[in-house]
């Protein structure tokens, strides 16, 4: 009945897990708490966790990826803390409890934190940069979400009934096998990427489909905002990278519970065709992380420069050079495993040429601030640290890129020190100017400014402290990943980096702390127009927060910078001669059940209850063949309606002073920037 | 949509290419049960029928030609060739690399 499931999963053996556990319960607990306590269960089912718009799942999306991050930071500052006070002694955490928080930090980070801030903000502001009422497919963006959230239910989980892998987040067999591994934390790991990869894939396609199908009259792709440019890569590379992942994953799940030999070292396995096929899949997944937070930078830095984007050309061509690219460095991961000096050198010269559109990029920035009017927003210190710290990481990486150097560093701080610098500030610094940039669109209140800047300058710091020591201490000798150690002179870095890890958590603290001034103090930010930066692009055409149709007249679209263009051409804010009714899909339950079900089938498979796999596959089939065959699942908002809503808020925006639009005959302020073909 | 490509929707066209996805599946298992050559050339003879099966799928199921299907779809098509390539190629190269250097 309940497969290899006992009393004994339940975390009694230690006092760190037993606290673990007990937070995890306690915040369900008390999330459930808050939600009866403001009666919000109606609201809660009706507007949020049915719903199919593209904006709410993108804001639910960004609500999983905060709750991930702090869960993912206690997972660092644990082993900060363990490796600062393990200097020969065995610190305050036992080694298998130690291995289980660096793969569930890594885990967490990577796929339930940032996948789900990427697809978030890609959600929210995709379909109103394109001038499009909705995705191509809102019901599997829907099952997208909650296939996601359900796998980062299944890690959270793991810290309550049974424990999770010690295997590291990348799960290298032969030890992630069943006869080094045997207990369930593997399994969780598997079953965790497996059920969310598939969500993945699924928010590719979507995606794919609604750039190139649903884009406004008028925006060719070489119009298309460059936020949209960098999710439309993005998208394809999901698509296309994420199988690779599944694959690997049943292969590994086939090896554990069928016993079978794709990755055993014994009866023709092979376990570098699992760090092969993994990577096949990772390296572009660095890109799928990196590339959305490039295009909010792009659309920060052109916005608070007030002129337009320096390079629109050479910038959509680098981000699609690089969506092709990096399906051709993966073996960087891996030098060492003992290929051949040709291969290397194939991989190690494309990780270089990689570099070059990335290099592209941050020439095109930098060109955009020059001569610009330059707004410090807290966005645009988010761009600037991001700049700035970029390309300490960039330049650390290639020469990781070199392979006898690498086999120097592989596997040291140094290499960790290397991705924290690529991801931090590339990856995670844009999803907070993102946030910082979007809110008031998702919204309709700004957040709080001088908190942001607080955040921001103790996650800057914070970054420096943490991991300019691990660059000193990979050259040191010091491995990553380790539990304890004996060597005197690593401690003063390792105290120092732990430092670091306390300013990024005050800076963490700042984030909560905007939120919560910011919602307390919401009717001094309200932002009345839709349009509080003075922004460039057609999300910005919509009201905050826009209607569940975003637009009711799909825009045409004449230049790249296309609400900029609306409004120097006085046509931003002309009200239509008529309004026609909209088709908008029906919220639908289907999403969230399939999603449960995808956890209930991922909970089963790991403790053996094959009963209930089988249940929760029938379950899900049904699912989808109700949702298939329920042809009346659009409703129509009629014209009248739709007049009303419209009226109301043009005649707001009547109310409120204009921004002075830069180019526009009556304010006569020459454009800053003279691009070629801009004029 | 349907109504563009309706020739290629025949039903006869669908039972064609089930046909000879059925003789394309048939011919690998066969190969692979009864073992009439070696290890190696069995290999290469489930590679070519599976290769020949994905173009059966497309040009059958999905009705993809030259005449009909629009330009972008085909050039969709042609990037997940080179994304394929580029997977497929790159893992028998460093994994064939690897297996040498092992030996």
């Amino acid at each position: 009945m309940f497969g290899i499931l006992t009393i004994d999963a339940l975390p009694f053996y230690s006092w760190v897990a037993m606290s673990g556990a007990g937070v995890t319960v306690l915040g369900g607990v008390a999330a459930l708490a808050l939600v009866a306590w403001f009666n919000f269960w109606k609201p809660l089912w009706n507007d949020w966790l049915t719903s199919v718009d593209h904006k709410r799942i993108g804001v639910m999306y960004i609500i999983l990826a905060l709750i991930m991050l702090v869960r993912g930071f206690v997972d660092a500052i644990m082993m900060r803390m363990q490796q600062a006070f393990a200097m020969g002694n065995d610190g305050y955490l036992p080694p298998d409890h130690f291995d289980q928080i660096f793969s569930s930090h890594g885990t967490i980070m990577i796929f339930f934190m940032a996948m789900p801030f990427v697809s978030g903000l890609i959600n929210i502001v995709v379909p109103q940069q394109i001038g499009a009422r909705d995705v191509a497919f809102p019901f599997m963006n829907s099952v997208s979400l909650w296939l996601t959230a359900s796998g980062a239910g299944l890690v959270l989980i793991s810290l309550v009934i049974g424990k999770f892998s010690t295997a590291g987040w990348t799960g290298y067999p032969p030890y992630s096998g069943i006869e080094y591994s045997p207990g369930v934390g593997v399994d969780y790991w598997l079953w965790a990427l497996l059920v969310s990869g598939v969500g993945s894939t699924m928010t590719g396609i979507n995606f794919i489909v609604t750039i190139l199908r649903l884009r406004a009259p008028g925006m060719t792709l070489m119009k298309m905002p460059m936020f949209s440019w960098t999710s439309l890569v993005v998208a394809l590379l999901m698509a296309f990278a994420f199988p690779a992942l599944t694959v690997v994953a049943v292969m590994l799940g086939l090896d554990r519970i069928f016993g079978m030999h794709f990755f055993t070292n014994g009866d023709g396995g092979n376990m570098m065709n699992f760090i092969n096929l993994l990577w096949i899949w990772g390296h572009p997944e660095v890109y799928i992380l990196i590339l959305p937070a490039f295009g909010v930078y792009s659309e920060v830095v052109a916005t608070f420069s007030q002129k337009r984007l320096f390079g629109y050309e050479s910038l959509v061509y680098a981000t699609a050079a690089i969506g092709l690219l990096s399906f051709t460095v993966w073996l960087h991961h891996f030098f060492t495993m003992g290929s051949s000096a040709n291969v290397n050198a194939f991989f190690g010269i494309a990780t270089m040429i990689i570099a070059v559109p990335t290099g592209v990029k941050v020439f095109d920035w930098l060109f955009t601030m020059y001569r610009g009017r330059i707004i410090m927003h807290s966005t645009m210190y988010w761009t600037i640290g991001f700049i700035v710290t970029f390309v300490i990481g960039g330049v650390t990486g290639v020469l990781l890129a070199l392979p006898p150097a690498d086999y120097l560093m592989h596997n040291s701080t140094f290499l960790v020190a290397h991705f924290h610098n690529m991801l931090i500030p590339g990856a995670l610094f844009g999803y907070f100017a993102g946030m910082n940039y979007w809110f008031p669109k998702a919204f309709g209140f700004k957040l709080d400014e001088k908190w942001g800047k607080r955040s921001f300058w103790f996650w800057i710091s914070g970054f420096y402290c943490a991991f300019m020591p691990l660059y000193v201490l990979g050259f040191l000798g010091m491995s990553r990943r380790m539990e304890h150690y004996d060597v005197p002179e690593w401690q003063p870095y390792l105290v120092f980096a732990a430092f670091g890890a306390v300013l990024v958590m005050i800076g963490l603290i700042c984030i909560g702390v905007q939120i919560w001034v910011s919602v307390r103090d919401r009717a001094k930010n309200l932002d009345l127009t839709g349009d509080p930066w003075n922004g460039r692009t057609l999300e910005w055409a919509t009201s905050s927060p826009p209607a569940a149709y975003n637009f009711a007249i799909v825009p045409t679209v004449e230049d790249v910078d296309a609400f900029h263009d609306m409004k120097k051409r006085d046509v931003a804010y002309a009200a239509p001669e008529r309004y026609e009714d909209i088709e908008m899909p029906d919220n639908t339950p289907l999403g969230l059940i399939i999603g449960g079900f995808g956890f209930v089938l991922g909970f089963a498979m790991i403790w053996h209850m094959w009963w209930l796999a089988v249940v929760s596959i029938v379950v899900v089939i049904a699912c989808l063949i109700i949702k298939s065959s329920n042809d009346d699942d659009e409703h129509t908002v009629p014209a009248a309606e739709i007049e009303a809503i419209e009226k109301a808020r043009l005649e707001v925006i009547a109310s409120q002073p204009r921004h002075p639009v830069i180019g526009a005959p009556e304010t006569s302020v020459p454009d800053g920037n003279p691009v070629p073909g801009s004029a | 949509m349907s109504n563009s490509n309706a020739g290629t929707h025949t039903l006869s066209s669908y039972l064609t290419g089930y046909v000879i996805a059925l003789v394309l599946t048939v011919i690998p298992f066969a190969f692979a049960w009864a073992g009439w050559f070696s290890v190696r050339t069995t290999l290469a003879i489930v590679a070519v029928t599976a290769i020949v099966q994905v173009v059966v799928h497309l040009v059958y199921f999905l009705h993809i030609n030259y005449r009909t299907t629009p330009k972008e779809n085909l050039l969709a098509l042609a990037f997940a060739g080179v994304l394929i390539f580029l997977m497929i190629g790159g893992t028998l190269w460093i994994m064939f690399d690897l297996h040498y250097q092992m030996m």
